[in-house]
């Protein structure tokens, strides 16, 4: 679909947040967010209730005006634009579908004004309700459809215009599980096919790694880190970030007198153990040692490693999750898939990590 | 499930309302009608015919031959009636036309204050009311009189040569019904209009409509309930108004009001009086059939 407003933008970085706070009264709803969104990606942004998210959204789409800080579109300063003048749209959380509209009036609204042709705009919006398949529903009235018709309505209504940046507040938010599920998949596939930029706000750790190509993770109106699941899950870069994905073994300690390199001592109630670490803590730093439970390895007590006795023994079907009460009392998860050794509660065992899967975080 | 017993209750509660109902609107009712069908008299009543209870069927129908339409036929034919109704129309809609003009930014502007200041906006609209309307009305008189306080700013501003003829005539009973239904028009307005997911006019917004589209295409057409509750409000007691007329209004302001006033206290004739009454009651129920008629009509194509 040729796109008026697309023609001539730079394909890389349509959106860049630079510093960007917002506060209200007292309170600091965004803190210094920095983020540069690259064209055509899909980027999910990750937190807690009150982290900030939902507030960066309406400062992109122009609904608040941020305390300080920049917004740019395609090189464009953002700044004293209206929302009806940006070149992004929203899907709002509530889809705030225009209860006396019918379907395809509500997809049509945003088209008025693009200079379309009374004919164009019917196509345009019968393309639009065949992409989220709703063929037949166009005279349908909100109230009459189902929670999942109306978030196709709603996505339909907000691709109309074809944004340069898409802005999805938990679009999936008010459907139920096994709809969600599926259409998270379909939302995938239907950003990848338009090649538009989306910007997902999402509270769901496992909606934003299936959907996102990128993960912003924000807390507290802070930008914590922005990376693919798998770097964020692997690298988390605190402790917030480790315990959000997934789940992670927190061990706490401080950091030993070897110099800098890519694995350092920590010491810790178990022990010294070897973990990969940042340059930024210095020896005697107080970290937490971030250990995936599915990459501690067990062995029998006559093997290397630390000892600990299985406490309980969890069978989740694709693995199997232990609890190992530790020499000091500390108690660590570890998983692995089943069918190995049979460790049953109160086995002695030892405990190993490649060092390089363990990270070191600032406590 | 509701238990058996707690049926004849239920009846007991729909009771009161169907009794006051009864007693304040259908017998009045009944009693105007008769007397719009009876003798013209100018005196006090009884007015003829008078049904004889005892006479069991051969006097009702005695009774209902005796009735005529004599008072109906009057004001059909003289030209009195029909232009004082026709001039209560034509003022009652253009002030209703004024009231929708002026209420509707205002309530909207009261639904869109802060949550601080809208109670505060509230009470300003219905302070008025602590005032009696009569008091009100007769105000303005020293406002519109012609050496009144409008004449005399406009005069020291050196807007006018002259003081302005406004007190006595139409445009003075415009003003007066303005003022005094305002408070009519714009809080069933501001009701619907305050209740307006805020969302709505975002999304609008967010899909490059101008805050003028926003308004036209979203805010007003939801709040079209308040809209038409307010018109009603206001229109249905403006068609009868007697106050406003006749303290604003010239000796030329005919309204049904004042033609109704002057039949029963000035001419005494009550089956008259009764009738325009009747007619009266005809104009205002009109409208309010033609609204409950296309709000079930809208109701359906929502369906």
């Amino acid at each position: 679909m040729a796109d008026p407003l697309r023609a001539g933008a730079p394909e890389t970085q349509p959106l860049r947040l630079a510093n960007v706070t917002k506060r209200f009264g007292t309170h600091t709803a965004v803190e210094d967010v920095s983020l540069d969104l690259r064209s055509g990606e899909f980027l999910c942004l990750l937190g807690p209730s009150g982290c900030g998210k939902s507030t960066l959204l309406r400062l992109i789409a122009g609904f608040e005006t941020p305390t300080s800080g920049s917004i740019g579109l395609d090189g464009r300063d953002l700044a004293g634009l209206p929302p009806h003048r940006r070149p992004v749209n929203m899907m709002f959380q509530s889809y705030a579908l225009f209860p006396h509209m019918s379907v395809a009036r509500n997809i049509a609204y945003g088209l008025k004004g693009l200079g379309l042709s009374r004919a164009a705009t019917a196509e345009r919006v019968e393309g639009l309700l065949r992409l989220v398949r709703l063929d037949g529903f166009a005279d349908r009235r909100p109230d009459r459809l189902s929670g999942g018709q109306r978030q196709r309505v709603a996505l339909a209504r907000a691709l109309a215009r074809e944004p340069r940046v898409l802005l999805l507040d938990e679009p999936l938010g008010a459907l139920d599980r096994s709809l969600r599920e599926e259409t998270q998949a379909e939302l995938r596939a239907l950003q990848r096919r338009l090649a538009t930029s989306f910007v997902v706000v999402t509270h769901d750790p496992s909606e934003a790694m299936t959907m996102a190509d990128r993960i912003g993770v924000m807390d507290r109106g802070r930008l914590m880190q922005v990376g693919a699941a798998a770097e964020l899950y692997e690298r988390p870069a605190n402790r917030f970030v480790a315990g959000l994905l997934g789940d992670v073994n927190l061990i706490e300690g401080r950091l030993g007198a070897d110099a800098a390199g890519p694995t350092r001592t920590v010491e810790t109630g178990l022990g010294p153990i070897r973990a990969s670490a940042g340059a930024a803590l210095g020896p005697g730093d107080a970290v937490v040692v971030a250990l995936r439970p599915e990459r501690i390895r067990l062995a029998d007590e006559s093997g290397e490693g630390l000892a600990g006795r299985v406490i309980e023994v969890t069978f989740l079907g694709d693995r199997i999750r232990r609890l190992i009460r530790m020499e000091d009392g500390t108690v660590l998860r570890a998983s692995g898939p089943g069918g190995g050794p049979d460790w049953p509660v109160g086995a002695d065992v030892r405990l190993g990590f490649a060092p390089a899967s363990a990270v070191v975080l600032p406590a | 499930m509701t238990p058996r017993s707690a049926r004849p209750l239920r009846a007991l509660v729909r009771l009161p309302p169907l009794l006051w109902l009864g007693a304040f609107f259908l017998v009045p009712f009944a009693i105007t009608l008769k007397i719009s069908l009876s003798e013209p008299a100018t005196a006090m009543p009884p007015y003829l015919p008078v049904l004889d209870w005892a006479g069991g069927v051969e006097g009702w129908s005695s009774f209902l031959e005796a009735l005529h339409f004599t008072n109906f036929e009057t004001l059909a034919g003289d030209a009195l009636y029909r232009d004082a109704a026709l001039a209560s129309l034509a003022l009652a809609l253009t002030a209703t036309a004024i009231l929708i003009a002026i209420g509707t930014p205002v309530a909207y502007a009261m639904a869109r204050a802060s949550a601080r200041w809208q109670p505060i906006l509230v009470a300003l609209v219905v302070v008025p009311f602590w005032t009696s309307f009569l008091i009100r009305v007769y105000a303005w008189i020293a406002i519109l009189k012609p050496e009144g306080l409008l004449n005399a700013g406009l005069l020291r501003l050196g807007l006018i040569g002259a003081p302005l003829e406004i007190l006595n005539t139409q445009v003075a009973v415009l003003i007066g019904l303005t003022y005094a239904y305002l408070p009519f028009m714009v809080l069933p307005l501001y009701a619907v209009m305050s209740r307006l997911d805020p969302v709505l006019r975002e999304a609008a917004s967010d899909l490059g409509a101008s805050p003028t589209r926003v308004f036209w295409s979203v805010t007003l057409p939801l709040a079209a309930p308040g809209l038409v509750a307010g018109a009603l409000l206001c229109f249905i007691p403006m068609v009868g108004e007697f106050i406003i007329p006749d303290l604003l209004g010239g000796s030329e302001t005919l309204m049904l009001g004042r033609v109704l006033w002057g039949e029963f206290f000035s001419n005494r004739d009550w089956p008259l009086a009764s009738a325009v009454a009747v007619l009266m009651l005809l104009i205002v129920v009109g409208p309010v059939i033609l609204f409950r008629e296309a709000e079930t009509r809208r109701g359906e194509a929502a369906r």
